[in-house]
């Protein structure tokens, strides 16, 4: 969510009873400015909070000029004193796949590689390095695979320029109430996936300044999905909530141009998906 | 096309076609000829085409008024596509009036709804009688509650907030209640489900069509046992009997004591009509642990599971709820104290009350020691219940036949009796899963701490929180309604497949005796008439 407009942005999303409590709201306000200043970012997004067992991560977002290009990530223990986190690379998206269990709340905490994968630990150890994991990069790897398959925007929010960069849609005034039911109206907001492998017929429906990007409705699994829409206050506002990431939270005020997502949870993927639904 | 000609030589309009007869050359003699001709072509002009009910002369019209009011450059130039705007500004009207019809009435019903929730109905006389009964309010102050959770960051909106506490009022004016609290928000796929608890007045039941899902549970139970006893009666090839007993059902608790000590009201919104749910049997705790499943938002869908369990969807959400309730449900160690009367068996203490002497201890020694908080809600055993029963011994009454010779065989497998952690037990003592404690203790603000609050959040629970502050405390429940576990929920197998009939001697297999066997046991047997036959007869015998 836009950092100007967390507060109203935390009242759309409380739906699921998670939220900040006014103390980090407070202090939210006042360090997202100071980063934007600090880093020169164009725009700051607060993307939402980790639940660790002793403690929890605020994460921050900032991004450039392109807004499609890899973002810096920031994450703090108090709202106030934010560090930047290193961008993720394969290996640590790959080892932090296999690590389970809830995330401890201190950065530098580290999970023994032995027991969750064993070769990747001799590797490690080979090349000189202990074979262990930190609760940092597991984190890193975490948001990045969150925002990977859940972050959501709106259809005609972004725009791609010709030159293939990507900005906000001045023009956007929101989506109507008949798009806004669907969820094919809602796009992942990262690199193409699916959308190579339409159909010339399908892809010459689309509008490619807009339709650059992956719709929702083909997230495995199908039908039912892996997204619960639910229109809230009396249908006012429309709520998407990630069944695979329990916590992440989609909002969208229809006719308007307010928008955005956050997590609140655990930083655990629900795994057991095909189970419950 | 043209639609008036072609014309023949005695109509008005001959010879307008021809290139020296047409409206604009003073060629035609006749006023009134031109006169009429200017009216054919007119008409023409405002004949409506079928296919988009404009006309020519109005398209005219509108673009030379674009035009002049717009006097573009080389306007000759971009003539086309000026009348290409004026279409497509006539159509785009059309639509809109046919789009807006249907969009309007979702949102305004909601807002109806919840615009009842604030009319008041009290009239003079039921505010005077309300009164004086309650010696304490039923109902909870929601808003203090959603206060103190919001200090943690915990809660819903503001406004959600305070409808769900026009909710509560509303349900307390309608059903007899005597206690009544804000249990929390299940959310499911695509409604979701807000709690209340209720303890309703002694001797009084609720008004409610709940009656419908405890029957048809019921029904569905008795028809497996008529099955079996159908198959028995079969004289004419009397296959086998089965041998197959179902497990005997274990009793739901009373209303009132242990998992049905309270009584559970749910709605989809504030604003909807509150639906009691019904109470919960211990088959259904037990299959509710080895399922998980989202909740829909529909009290009726079914539930689609192995193993099958017994019940909708209602069914399934008060077995969470019963779960949660009695895994999370905490107080500061020592508000409540048992009954004075003390009981000698530790399962029977189901009763307690508020101790009038408890001290609050301060905050930081709430968050420090998890032994300053203790479950005031007794766990739930194994079988489904908190407090045990023995299966077998109902079985006599339950079943009709054939019990004589069963229960010889089955004294020797005593169902354990289990006991359960007792009333009030400190949740230190809880266990947590690998190297997660079951619960995470935190004060609400270090900048301030003379007014933080302490929080408790339930690691084996994720989205159950409680909160203290004084005397003051809560408990509440905010998520999706399923239990934390480390390892990925695997379904259970199914049983393997019965065998079909008993074994025994006269139907097993044997080897069919080989010659050889066949001749020795003749031979044996030829030895024994003959030692017979020699013992009888004095005299020798031939060969």
């Amino acid at each position: 969510m836009e950092a100007l407009s967390v507060p109203a942005a935390l009242a759309l999303v409380a739906g699921g009873g998670a939220g900040l409590s006014p103390e980090r709201r407070a202090a939210l306000s006042v360090s997202l400015p100071l980063l934007q200043r600090d880093y020169r970012f164009e725009r700051v997004w607060f993307w939402g909070c980790i639940q660790g067992v002793r403690g929890a991560y605020f994460i921050a977002e900032g991004l450039g000029p392109d807004r499609a290009a890899p973002r810096s990530r920031l994450y703090s223990l108090n709202c106030l004193d934010w560090s930047l986190l290193t961008p993720a690379t394969k290996e640590m998206l790959a080892l932090a796949e296999q690590v389970k269990g809830r995330f401890q709340g201190d950065p530098s905490f580290e999970y023994s590689l032995a027991e969750i994968n064993a070769e990747a630990a001799a590797r490690l150890v080979e090349s000189g390095k202990e074979p262990v994991i930190k609760e940092e990069a597991r984190l890193i790897a975490t948001i990045e695979q969150i925002d990977r398959e859940v972050g959501v925007v709106p259809r005609g929010a972004f725009v791609k320029t010709p030159l293939g960069s990507v900005h906000e849609n001045r023009h956007f005034e929101g989506l109507s109430l008949g798009e806004a039911k669907k969820l094919s109206s809602y796009f992942h907001f990262t690199d193409l996936v699916n959308l190579k492998n339409k159909t010339l017929l399908e892809k010459a429906d689309l509008d490619p300044s807009t339709d650059f990007l992956d719709s929702l409705e083909h997230d495995i699994p199908r039908g039912k999905g892996s997204w619960s829409m639910q229109l809230e206050k009396g249908g006012t506002v429309v709520v998407l909530r990630s069944l695979l990431w329990l916590g992440l939270t989609f909002y969208h005020v229809p006719m308007t141009k307010q928008f955005g997502y956050a997590y609140f949870g655990t930083g655990e993927k629900n795994l057991d998906l095909p189970f419950m639904l | 096309e043209r639609g008036h000609g072609p014309y023949r030589p005695h109509e008005p309009g001959y010879g307008l076609d021809q290139p020296g007869y047409s409206p604009y050359e003073d060629v035609i003699p006749d006023p009134h000829a031109r006169m009429l001709a200017i009216k054919n072509a007119k008409a023409y002009l405002l004949k409506t085409s079928t296919k988009s009910g404009l006309n020519l002369y109005d398209h005219f019209a509108n673009i030379l008024t674009k035009i002049l009011d717009e006097q573009p450059t080389n306007t000759v130039d971009i003539i086309e596509n000026i009348s290409k705007d004026v279409k497509w500004a006539e159509f785009r009207k059309k639509m809109d009036t046919l789009r807006d019809e249907p969009l309007i009435p979702p949102t305004f019903e909601a807002a109806e709804k919840c615009k009842a929730l604030f009319v008041r109905e009290g009239r003079e006389e039921e505010r005077e009688e309300v009164e004086e009964e309650m010696g304490e309010p039923a109902l909870p102050n929601v808003m203090e509650t959603a206060f103190y959770f919001e200090q943690a960051g915990i809660g819903l909106n503001k406004d959600e907030s305070y409808y769900i506490f026009l909710a509560l009022k509303n349900l307390i004016r309608v059903q007899p209640i005597q206690t009544c609290r804000f249990w929390g928000k299940i959310l499911g796929l695509e409604k979701n489900y807000i709690i209340a608890e209720v303890q309703l007045r002694e001797g009084e039941e609720a008004e409610e069509p709940g009656e419908e899902w405890e029957e048809t549970t019921a029904e569905g139970e008795k028809e497996t046992g008529e099955a079996e006893e159908d198959e028995q009666k079969e004289k004419e090839a009397e296959p086998p009997k089965s041998t197959y007993k179902p497990p005997p059902e274990i009793p739901k608790e009373a209303n009132g004591t242990g998992t049905n000590k309270y009584v559970y009201f749910v709605c989809n919104e504030p604003g909807k009509p509150w639906v009691k749910l019904p109470p919960v049997t211990p088959a259904q705790i037990v299959c509710a642990r080895k399922i998980k499943k989202f909740f829909t938002g529909w009290l009726d869908a079914p539930v689609v599971s192995f193993p099958p369990f017994p019940g909708n969807e209602a069914n399934y959400l008060r077995a969470q709820i019963a779960r949660i309730s009695a895994g999370t449900h905490v107080s500061p160690t020592g508000f409540y104290q048992f009954a004075e009367e003390e009981e000698e068996e530790e399962e029977g203490a189901d009763t307690y009350e508020e101790n009038p002497d408890f001290e609050p201890p301060p905050v930081a020694e709430m968050v420090e020691s998890l032994a300053t908080w203790a479950h005031h809600v007794k766990g739930i055993l194994k079988q489904g219940r908190c407090v045990w029963i023995n299966p077998t011994q109902k079985s006599e009454e339950n079943e009709e036949e054939e019990d004589e010779e069963e229960e010889e065989e089955e004294e020797g497998e005593e169902p354990q009796e289990e006991r359960g952690p007792p009333l009030l037990t400190l949740i230190s003592e809880d266990e947590g899963m690998k190297n997660i404690p079951a619960w995470t203790a935190q004060a609400s603000t270090n900048l301030i701490p003379e007014y933080s609050v302490a929080i408790l959040q339930s690691n084996r629970w994720p989205g159950a929180y409680a909160f203290a502050s004084g005397r003051k405390f809560e408990n509440i429940y905010f998520g999706w309604g399923h239990k934390y576990s480390p390892e990925s929920h695997t379904p259970e197998l199914p049983p393997p497949a019965q065998a079909e009939f008993p074994t025994g001697p006269e139907i097993t297999e044997t080897a069919d005796p080989t010659v050889e066997e066949e001749m020795a046991f003749k031979i044996a047997q030829e030895e024994a008439l003959l030692e017979a036959e020699e013992e009888e007869d004095e005299e020798g015998e031939d060969d």
